[in-house]
């Protein structure tokens, strides 16, 4: 008989740890493996072996795995170079990764060696009647969403992170660890490569959000939101037209053109709700909105709204909270 | 974005219903080219495959300071997705000569995919750099840029040639001055068909037959509908007590 084809997580290795969207990939490629027949596999590059135990426990049957020191860094070509060579020999039906930052831009690399489609930044997946992988993805400033196939294999797709649910652990699986040889440790036009530094705000993760546009006067006031996310364990962000306006970094905004956000609770203080905004934070669990102004578009989405002024909302909601 | 057609007969989005304009991440990368060329003396050549309109966008380009246009321009490119587009793109490059830096948006404002930077650069076998909001420094030899990849920001050197994909943050483009305009409306855009670049194409097929992914159907999102409670500044208070049961609901308070 035949090996069983595999569906494989390319799964990012970075900041020492496995990214978490990993976890969301497994959770959901048990589902399409299932249906489509397949085996779960992931595989990682990383400077130094971990405990892969976590990956089973989510659902992996096979994890590949290649250990360089060449891969503490992000090289690209490195990676794709090893990564072919893994795939040149492997039985895969379907390759998903993260459409993290480094995940757009390794797998169009890996997609072009193979000649083979690739779907960007989907947000849902299935299998149809014969098997194929549909792929879905928002186009056109989020305005439709294309379902799309693709012809060739494997079928390949970058997906959001935060689209799927991480499941739960069963540390009962078993699954094999296959090493596999770096081939590839050297590419001679990349002259130097370091660290600057580490990105510290990441409001894609934060359960709560305390978000403040145009409402918000000026720089020092972001203090008080601040104060509030704090309480809060949460997290500050903001709308583009005051990070445009200089008086927060560009890292807190949410939105099209800025991070998209999925947290379990969203405050919005003084932002009206312009589409490119709702775009970012439009799928938050519950949404709290604070205007003064009862006609602002952010009230047509938002579970709560509260016409009144930021300025004194904010204090008594900090006052009742410490109580 | 208001017109935009689905051919659902072909599968394919019908893009004469869409203006032809110059994406606005491609803005930054010409200006980025400028910029290099300001400092450096170096030749600026710009390629667009598209329709015959397009030509109006790459005269722009040359108002902004291009010095040569390629419109890489055939019936048979049609409905290309991004491996057709690259590889087509990537034997255009091969064929107008010697380069030694490509420069892309980072994305379209339509398919938004951004992969044809990476693809391009995988098709003629260079490194390439994605995410660039800065050029830290460049000479004849060699140029660092920086990046933001696995939640950091790093600083990458490289000798060329090399492709890089420019974020919006990497600058502010000018506008073209009124003369630039009037002479580039005369500039000479060289057209190339698919009979000038198939000595140098990597894929056997271009356009929609050269294209292993298609669009197979398109769905408007179902708008998130939520049912929205607004409270009153008089009703502030039980907005607040509101906040504090989801709060313990969510189990967010922290302890
Ligand atoms: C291509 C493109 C991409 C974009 N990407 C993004 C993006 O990623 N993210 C983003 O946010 N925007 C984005 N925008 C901009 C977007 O269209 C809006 O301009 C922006 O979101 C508006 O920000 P705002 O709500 O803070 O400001 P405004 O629209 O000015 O709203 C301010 C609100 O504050 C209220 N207010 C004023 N004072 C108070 C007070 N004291 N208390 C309470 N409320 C008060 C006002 O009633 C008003 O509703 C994009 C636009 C384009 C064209
Ligand atoms: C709704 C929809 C969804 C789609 N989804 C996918 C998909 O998931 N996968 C897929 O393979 N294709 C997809 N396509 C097809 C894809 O949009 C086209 O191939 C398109 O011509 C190139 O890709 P892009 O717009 O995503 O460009 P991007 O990769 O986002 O563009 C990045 C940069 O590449 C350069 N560039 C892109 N196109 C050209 C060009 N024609 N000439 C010169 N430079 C160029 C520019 O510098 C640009 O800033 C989709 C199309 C539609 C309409």
């Amino acid at each position: 008989m035949a090996a069983k084809k595999e569906l494989l997580i390319l799964a990012e290795y970075s900041q020492n740890k496995i990214h978490p969207v990993v976890f969301e990939l497994l959770n959901k490629g048990q589902k399409l493996a299932e249906k489509a027949d397949l085996n779960l596999s992931v595989l990682l590059l990383l400077p130094k072996k971990i405990d892969f135990s976590e990956l089973i426990a989510h659902g992996a049957d096979k994890v590949y795995y290649m250990e360089d020191p060449v891969f503490a860094n992000p090289d690209e070509f490195i990676y794709k170079e090893n990564i072919l060579s893994f795939l040149a020999k492997a039985q895969i039906e379907i390759v998903l990764t993260g459409a993290t930052n480094f995940g757009r831009s390794l797998a169009p690399r890996i997609a072009a060696g193979l000649k083979t489609g690739l779907t960007a930044d989907c947000t849902a997946l299935d299998i149809d009647e014969a098997g194929n992988l549909i792929q879905i993805r928002p186009a056109f400033s989020e305005n439709i969403l294309a379902h799309i196939k693709s012809d060739s294999r494997p079928q390949m797709a970058t997906i959001r992170y935060q689209e799927f649910k991480k499941g739960t652990a069963d540390r009962s699986r078993q699954g094999e660890i296959i090493a596999l040889e770096t081939k590839i440790k050297d590419n001679p036009n990349l002259k130097d490569i370091k660290k600057l530094s580490d990105r510290e705000i990441n409001i894609a993760e934060a359960d709560i959000i305390v978000a403040g546009g145009s409402g918000v006067k000026n720089g020092e006031d972001f203090k008080l939101l601040k104060e509030l996310a704090d309480l809060l364990g949460g997290q500050l962000a903001a709308s583009r037209d005051v990070v445009d306006a200089g008086l927060i970094a560009k890292e807190y905004q949410v939105g099209y053109s800025g991070q998209r956000v999925k947290p379990k609770l969203y405050f919005a203080f003084g932002i009206s709700g312009a589409p490119q905004h709702l775009a970012g934070m439009k799928e938050a669990e519950t949404i709290v909105a604070v205007n003064t102004d009862p006609s602002a578009p952010i009230f047509n989405l938002a579970d709560y709204g509260i016409v009144a002024d930021l300025y004194q909302v904010i204090p008594e909601l900090i006052e009742m909270l410490k109580n | 974005m208001d017109k935009v057609l689905f051919d659902s007969e072909k599968g394919r989005i019908d893009r004469k219903s869409a203006g032809v304009e110059v994406n606005p991440f491609d803005l930054n990368a010409l200006e980025t080219a400028v910029a290099i060329k300001e400092q450096t003396g170096a030749e600026i050549s710009v390629l667009s495959m598209g329709p015959n309109r397009a030509e109006e966008a790459l005269k722009e380009a040359v108002a902004r300071g291009a010095d040569n246009a390629y419109l890489l321009s055939d019936q048979k490119f049609a409905g290309a997705d991004t491996i057709a587009t690259s590889a087509s793109l990537a034997a255009a490059v091969e064929t107008i000569g010697a380069y030694d830096l490509i420069i892309a948006g980072e994305m379209s404002v339509d398919g938004d995919t951004a992969q044809v930077g990476p693809q391009t650069a995988e098709f003629l076998n260079i490194n390439h750099a994605a995410y660039v909001s800065e050029l830290i420094s460049l000479n004849e030899s060699e140029i660092t840029i920086k990046t933001s990849l696995w939640q950091a920001n790093y600083s990458k050197s490289f000798s060329y040639p090399l492709l890089i994909t420019v974020t919006k943050d990497i600058n502010t483009p000018r506008l073209p001055s009124f003369k630039a305009k009037l002479k580039a409306r005369k500039a000479e855009v060289k057209n190339l068909t698919l009979a000038d670049i198939k000595e140098k194409l990597k894929i056997d097929k271009v356009g929609f037959k050269g294209s292993p992914t298609w669009v197979d159907n398109i769905v408007v999102p179902a708008e998130i509908s939520r049912k929205t409670k607004v409270f009153s500044e008089e009703e502030k208070e039980s907005a607040y007590h509101k906040i504090k049961e989801i709060l313990i609901e969510k189990n967010l308070m922290e302890d």
